[in-house]
């Protein structure tokens, strides 16, 4: 039994990394979950061997099954629960902001790998569009602080 | 004694908990905040005070002995830690309260920023693994809403990416603690440096492995430091403050407990952690150096400076180790001062960006001046804290004839005096730009950031104690037995 759990550990970190590498947040969303499943069963594989008895029960023979483990999955259960939520709030939000939740690229690291290999017209472009996106940004906070 | 130690983490919850409650009045949430945290620093310096004379404060939950119940201890490491954590946290909170603005006066910014503060206190304080992994995840979790408080596009992007890969670490802990427990049979830091020394080489060094990177993640050393000059500069200046000067700490933090815990002498990774450090210094600053915009040129010196404090970790020597935590608590105030300082540069015009900046230091003295105090401390330039920090390091290192890392931090420290004046001549220097509609600079954040320059110069006056103390903490830290006989009473 103790070998199908570890096998059955193994395949959910190999399909939740696999997720990870996904560009899509909720995938991503999916995988992590498969992941931190697999790590609470690695955490229950310490708790003991099959068939132990949890409370009642223990003699020379046979010793009863370590309680802790459950106890630290409990908890690790509810803080990637918490966590979870808040992520599928940030996929959510980013879905009313871009229309999609794929992971964007970033504008300032793109300019730096595009300098060497790029010509300049498309650097400047590039240079505006960060600028105007910068300024974009401030009214909008000027404006709320406005608003307020 | 233990309420003295449950405080830190209790009153900032709790005070959470008010500050919600309270939620329609500002002033009552900003009154609530200051006074926990002034609270909080009287508290660690007695903490301070005690660990350092009669030796680490250790308190039992629940009167549970260890290693079977929550162990909560205070050496002298962990509380010259809290205390300049507890007294960044404070000024920071000032700053943001003079700021203002959307997500300052967000009705969940100060509830989040005590949880945050229970969290970093927790992971200094506990003295077992599961907790720590708690006490990260309190924090983390805080840190993620404080990110992306403002819901703006750029803080969403960014966020996902901090968010995933501190979800990842997070699942990497608990595997790690998983297989630790199976091995092992106990989570207890004191209890766990007794019984690994038990366990055959190959499984302790595989299993403190494993605990180095889950930490190398969360304190950005090379090569696991890609998500930080990513998602800190989009946050807004105070949040990015405290990120910079404590969250990577307490990273190193756990670095530095886990790996002389857990290993005895002799077989801790010597080679391995001094490689990590010169790379991560000489990567980070120059990843700093291709940067334009003052907040991610700092970004990339976090992850620079980490290196410093890995080296020190590395020597595993007294000197270095001294060395490394007198450069921790250096860090945590010199950069949050630089975050501050840059802050206000932003507040003033409007960006951050080195090519719209110029002649500030006619149109806002006063940023320029609590700029350059902590920059030149950062470069490590005598008589600045930065100063006796790396040459503690390098010293150490020099006695132990580690050539090769000395010199890539000489060549690092160079490089980081370099991108510093790149930001004085970018943004203080030259001609006055036509800037945007910018704000005057509020007192209060002014006042803040002053206070936390005052901090920095009172660690270069105080090095001399201050030294000693940290010596005095590395020599509790390698000897090992006395953190066992402080928690165990064996």
């Amino acid at each position: 039994m103790t070998i199908v759990l570890a096998a059955a550990a193994a395949a959910l970190f190999g399909c939740g990394t696999f997720l990870l590498l996904q560009r899509q947040l909720t995938r991503v969303l999916v995988g992590l979950a498969l992941l931190s499943h697999g790590a609470n069963l690695v955490i229950i594989l310490a708790a003991g061997g099959r068939g132990a008895p949890t409370f009642v029960g223990g003699d020379e023979d046979r010793a009863l099954l370590d309680p802790l483990p459950q106890a630290f999955v409990l908890t690790a259960i509810v803080i990637t629960f918490g966590v979870t939520s808040f992520l599928l709030a940030l996929a959510y939000r980013s879905w009313l902001l871009t229309g999609d939740d794929e992971v964007q690229d970033d504008v300032e690291d793109r300019l730096i790998v595009t300098r060497w290999s790029v010509s300049e017209e498309l650097i400047d472009a590039e240079e505006a569009a960060l600028a105007a996106h910068a300024e974009d940004v401030a009214r909008r906070e000027m404006d709320e602080e406005a608003h307020r | 004694m233990s309420g003295l130690l449950a405080l830190p983490i209790a009153l900032p919850i709790g005070a959470a908990a008010v500050s919600i409650v309270v939620g329609r009045w500002r002033a009552a949430q900003r009154v609530i905040g200051v006074v926990t945290l002034v609270a909080l620093v009287a508290d660690a310096a007695v903490l301070l005070a005690r660990a350092d004379s009669d030796g680490a404060v250790v308190g039992q939950a629940g009167g549970w002995e260890a290693p079977f119940g929550i162990t909560l201890v205070a050496d002298r490491l962990s509380a010259v830690l809290l205390l300049a954590s507890l007294a960044t946290l404070l000024a920071v909170l000032v700053y943001a309260i003079g700021q203002g603005g959307v997500e300052r006066n967000h009705v969940g910014f100060h509830p989040v920023y005590l949880t945050l503060t229970a969290g970093v206190s927790a992971a200094f304080l506990t003295g077992d693994l599961f907790n720590m992994f708690v006490s990260f995840e309190v924090m983390l979790t805080s840190s993620y809403v404080l990110l992306t408080l403002g819901g703006r596009r750029d803080q969403v992007r960014t966020g996902m990416t901090y968010v995933v890969i501190s979800l990842v670490a997070s699942v990497l802990f608990l595997t790690a603690l998983g297989l630790i427990y199976s091995s092992a049979g106990t989570v207890n830091l004191a209890d766990l440096a007794t019984r690994f020394t038990q366990l055959p080489v190959g499984e302790r060094q595989a299993l403190a492995l494993l605990v180095l990177v889950v930490f190398g993640i969360k304190a950005a050393v090379f090569p696991l430091f890609f998500w930080l000059p990513d998602s800190y500069p989009t946050a807004p200046t105070a949040v990015t403050a405290v990120f910079a000067g404590l969250l990577t700490k307490v990273g190193v933090y756990a670095i530095i407990r886990t790996q002389t815990v857990l290993l005895p002498p002799g077989d801790r990774p010597q080679v391995l952690l001094l490689s990590v450090a010169a790379a991560t210094m000489l990567i980070g600053v120059l990843g700093a150096i291709a940067q334009n915009d003052i907040k991610r040129i700092l970004s990339f010196h976090i992850v620079s400076q980490i290196g410093y404090m890995v080296m020190g970790l590395g020597f595993f020597t007294v000197a270095g180790l001294g060395g490394a935590v007198f450069f921790v608590v250096h860090q945590i105030i010199t950069k949050t001062t630089l975050f501050l300082a840059g802050g206000l540069v932003e507040h003033r015009t409007g960006t951050g960006n080195l090519d719209r900046l110029g002649g500030l230091v006619r149109t806002a003295p006063a940023a320029a001046v609590l700029f350059l105090v902590p920059a030149l401390s950062l470069a490590g330039i005598p008589p600045f804290s930065g100063f006796i920090g790396k040459f503690a390091l390098i010293d150490a290192g020099l006695d132990d004839g580690w050539w090769g890392v000395v010199a890539v931090s000489l060549l690092a420290s160079l490089l980081t005096l370099f991108s510093m004046t790149k930001i004085w001549a970018g943004a203080f220097w030259g001609e006055a730009e036509p800037v945007g509609p910018g704000h005057r600079l509020p007192g209060l954040m002014v006042g803040a950031t002053a206070a936390l320059t005052a901090l920095g110069l009172a660690v270069a006056i105080f090095a001399g104690p201050l030294y000693a103390l940290s010596e005095r903490a590395a020599d509790d830290m390698l000897q090992g037995t006395v953190y066992v006989q402080a928690v165990l009473g064996r």
